[in-house]
């Protein structure tokens, strides 16, 4: 029984739901160019996996319930201010001058948050170079995430020491990286998984394709997490895909989903239900976070030149923050002490970020030749000592002018 | 392990990959074909009956995911041996080599390691259709991050393989193809040169000829015959592309004053051009003559009928060695 079976058969169910769905998917085959992203026909909303409505309420799922206790719930709406707040500052920063660029991942927290913390620390992450809120889930300092931003490094962090591997900038690399190592992973006889992230637009590209064959293949414990954002940059999904992106997976042979992506608690099922199947020998399975990226794709585009306001304004309706907030007020189990306490760490952090980040350091000019070879290199030596001899040359002309 | 007396190059490369695979059970082969069929020159026969699937991996018909997948696998602590079937199928995995495999360990400051060899069957020679006799040795030489290395007999093909899944940095391993076949003396028990060390095959005083690869034996022919003529050529190969082993080529042109160097890659912007440059540097009062170079046109590689004229053959390379002798 796959997921995305399921999830079918569910709509067929439902009797009102059915006429609707019917009718649109109709409407979308004579007019596939009319399939816009803005919210999709109402049939694609009707097949999003939802637990949390954007009014904040609680739904139930069929496949795909969780049982989550105050603390858990009030510590996913931590992470996600959290993680919103260091954006933000992030942002600041990079209009400030303080970061060459940053990508922001305004508006996907709840996706990023509600797979994040679905991982076991023994999994595997894969991110490309927006997943902010997965490193923080990892543990990763945030801190850590801006060393490549501010041109001190390409990646500062140990992937190793979290089990979170480097960004990836170029688009979709790192799914086939994930799949190798989940090859590898199973080899060991391990059950852990490993889990890619990528999005939309990295689904056009050859490697993701190739890593959706690889991990069929060989049945690879790997959960690959797309986040439609609905824009690559200036281009909307629909220059990516004539199908919804879920479906891609079964030409693959194994399940897709897709979830509502600002739905922090459906995010957390369905990546649970993802990884324990891969854990469990069933093979990969593909995520669809359909969710939608507020800002800028990165801090040198320019949004509004692409979409219209109308757009962002229907996606603020669905913040992934404000409809956790609304539930657990609802519920009585946060109150305006608890609210002004997370706005206070929120407050810590971006200031902790700010004052990191003026204060990291350049690296040294010898870093151009540290790591280019683990095990060395002739030339590298050359170059290195050359280069080292023509630094030198300054500090003693220098000394030789203050000597006279 | 017993000394090998004559064998082949494919079966050296094959008797390394045995080798490798038993002392260490993280080295794993993997690529089209490699399984049952043992590759398509053979290569890697016998390798999967004896070591299993899990180790001898069979893939899907795709280059990227090839690459990619055995970087993922190196993350994980393995020591892939990958096989891209002929020279012109590796550029759908140029990309996971070079943005990816080449940058991994210094953009992790040196926190992960990638040893992932990737054996590439190279350059001309076969009379195959295109895209199957390419020499693209300078674009992945220009490529900081790997190690580019082509054995060109038996005994290094089977040492280098080893030392090149030993090492933790990624190396491409040009395998000559029209070699393959080629039987010269396998030594399993002396110790191996340096992996990056050049070697010189041949002694001379009139003029120093480097190679590497399958033009190894076509500057020993040249050699062989310019003797005859009464000069005498040194015969340098090189075995390493990245690093070059300038040392010794600088050594053997101080001693004969002249270089001339052979591949059969297009001489524009390659191997050649960089030896050429730096032995000049090096060795600018040392030289009679202007480096030469002899190799490959500035053309797609021709079909097959005309590939005798476009590689370098004794004839070529004689008339190089006479217009430096000339100087």
């Amino acid at each position: 029984m796959t997921v995305e079976g399921t999830a079918q058969r569910k709509n067929a169910r439902g009797s009102s739901k059915r006429t609707t769905a019917k009718k649109a998917t109709s409407a979308k085959k004579a007019s596939p160019a009319k399939t816009r992203n803005s919210g999709g026909p109402e049939a694609e909303q009707n097949q999003l996996v939802q637990l949390l409505t954007p009014e904040g309420k609680r739904v139930e799922h069929p496949d795909y319930s969780i049982d989550l206790s105050a603390d858990e719930l009030r510590g996913l709406y931590r992470d996600m201010v959290l993680t919103r707040k260091f954006d933000a500052e992030a942002t600041t920063l990079q209009r400030q001058g303080e970061l060459g660029l940053w990508a922001s991942l305004l508006g996907q927290e709840a996706a990023q948050i509600g797979s994040g913390r679905a991982l076991r620390d023994d999994d595997y992450v894969f991110p490309t170079y927006r997943e902010h809120g997965v490193a923080w889930c990892r543990g990763v300092d945030p801190t850590n995430l801006l060393g490549m931003f501010r041109g001190v490094n390409h990646g500062g962090w140990d992937p190793n020491s979290n089990n979170f591997h480097l960004y990836t900038i170029v688009i979709g690399s790192q799914t086939l990286h994930a799949t190798g190592y989940a090859m590898g992973v199973q080899k060991d006889g391990a059950d852990s998984a490993v889990i890619a992230y990528f999005g939309d637009g990295a689904s056009s590209q050859g490697d993701v394709a190739e890593s959706f064959t690889f991990s069929a293949v060989y049945n690879a414990p790997v959960v690959f997490f797309c986040q439609n954002n609905q824009w690559a940059i200036s281009e909307p999904t629909e220059k990516q895909t004539r199908v919804p992106l879920y479906q891609r997976a079964r030409g693959y042979g194994f399940p897709g989903v897709r979830v509502d992506g600002n739905d922090v608690l459906a995010c957390l099922a369905v990546t649970k239900a993802a990884l324990e199947r891969a854990r469990t020998g069933q093979g990969p399975m593909l995520i669809e976070a359909f969710t939608y990226r507020m800002g800028a794709h990165t801090t040198s585009d320019d949004p509004t030149k692409y979409r219209a306001d109308e757009e962002r304004a229907a996606w603020e309706a669905k913040d992934p923050i404000l409809r956790l907030r609304t539930y657990l007020e609802a519920e009585g189990l946060v109150d305006e002490a608890y609210l002004a306490s997370i706005d206070e760490e929120s407050e810590a952090l971006g200031k902790r970020v700010r004052d990191a980040v003026r204060a990291m350091p350049d690296p040294d000019d010898m870093a151009i030749f540290e790591n280019v070879y683990a095990d060395g290199h002739a030339l590298v030596d050359e170059e290195r000592a050359q280069f080292a001899a023509y630094q030198a040359s300054f500090a003693d002309a220098d000394a030789v002018a203050e000597g006279n | 392990m017993a000394v090998f007396e004559k064998i082949t190059i494919a079966k050296a490369i094959n008797e390394s990959l045995r080798a490798s695979m038993e002392a260490d059970p993280k080295v794993l082969v993997m690529g089209e074909d490699v399984g049952k069929l043992g590759g398509v020159f053979r290569v890697t026969d016998g390798l999967q009956k004896d070591f299993g699937e899990e180790r001898v991996i069979d893939t899907p018909l795709a280059e990227s995911g090839i690459v990619g997948t055995a970087i993922g696998m190196a993350l994980r602590g393995y020591r892939p041996v990958v096989e891209i079937q002929f020279d012109g199928f590796v550029f759908p995995a140029y990309d996971q080599i070079v943005t990816q495999l080449a940058k991994m360990h210094a953009r992790a400051l040196g926190k992960v390691k990638v040893p992932v060899v990737i054996r590439i069957p190279y350059a001309g020679g076969i009379g195959a259709v295109e895209h199957h006799s390419e020499s693209p040795e300078a674009l992945f030489a220009h490529v900081a991050g790997l190690k580019i290395v082509s054995p060109s007999n038996s005994s290094d093909a089977y040492w280098m393989l080893q030392q090149a899944i030993a090492g933790d940095d990624p190396v491409i391993y040009f395998e000559p193809k029209r070699r393959y076949h080629d039987k010269s003396r396998l030594d399993t028990e002396s110790i191996p040169d340096p992996l990056h060390k050049a070697r010189i095959a041949r002694t001379g005083s009139d003029l120093t000829l480097a190679a590497y690869g399958p033009m190894v034996k076509v500057c020993q022919d040249v050699a062989n015959v310019a003797a005859e003529e009464g000069k005498s050529l040194e015969v340098v190969d090189l075995r390493s592309l990245s690093p070059i082993d300038f040392d010794t080529v600088q050594s053997s042109v101080q001693k004969t004053g002249r270089l001339v160097v052979v591949h059969e890659a297009p001489v524009f912007f390659g191997a050649g051009a960089e030896i050429a440059a730096r032995i000049t540097e090096r060795c600018f009062y040392h030289l009679e003559a202007p480096v030469l170079r002899v190799g490959g046109f500035h053309s797609p590689y021709p079909p097959s009928r005309l590939e005798d004229e476009y590689l370098p053959g004794l004839d070529r390379v004689l008339d190089a060695v006479d217009r430096a002798l000339a100087y």
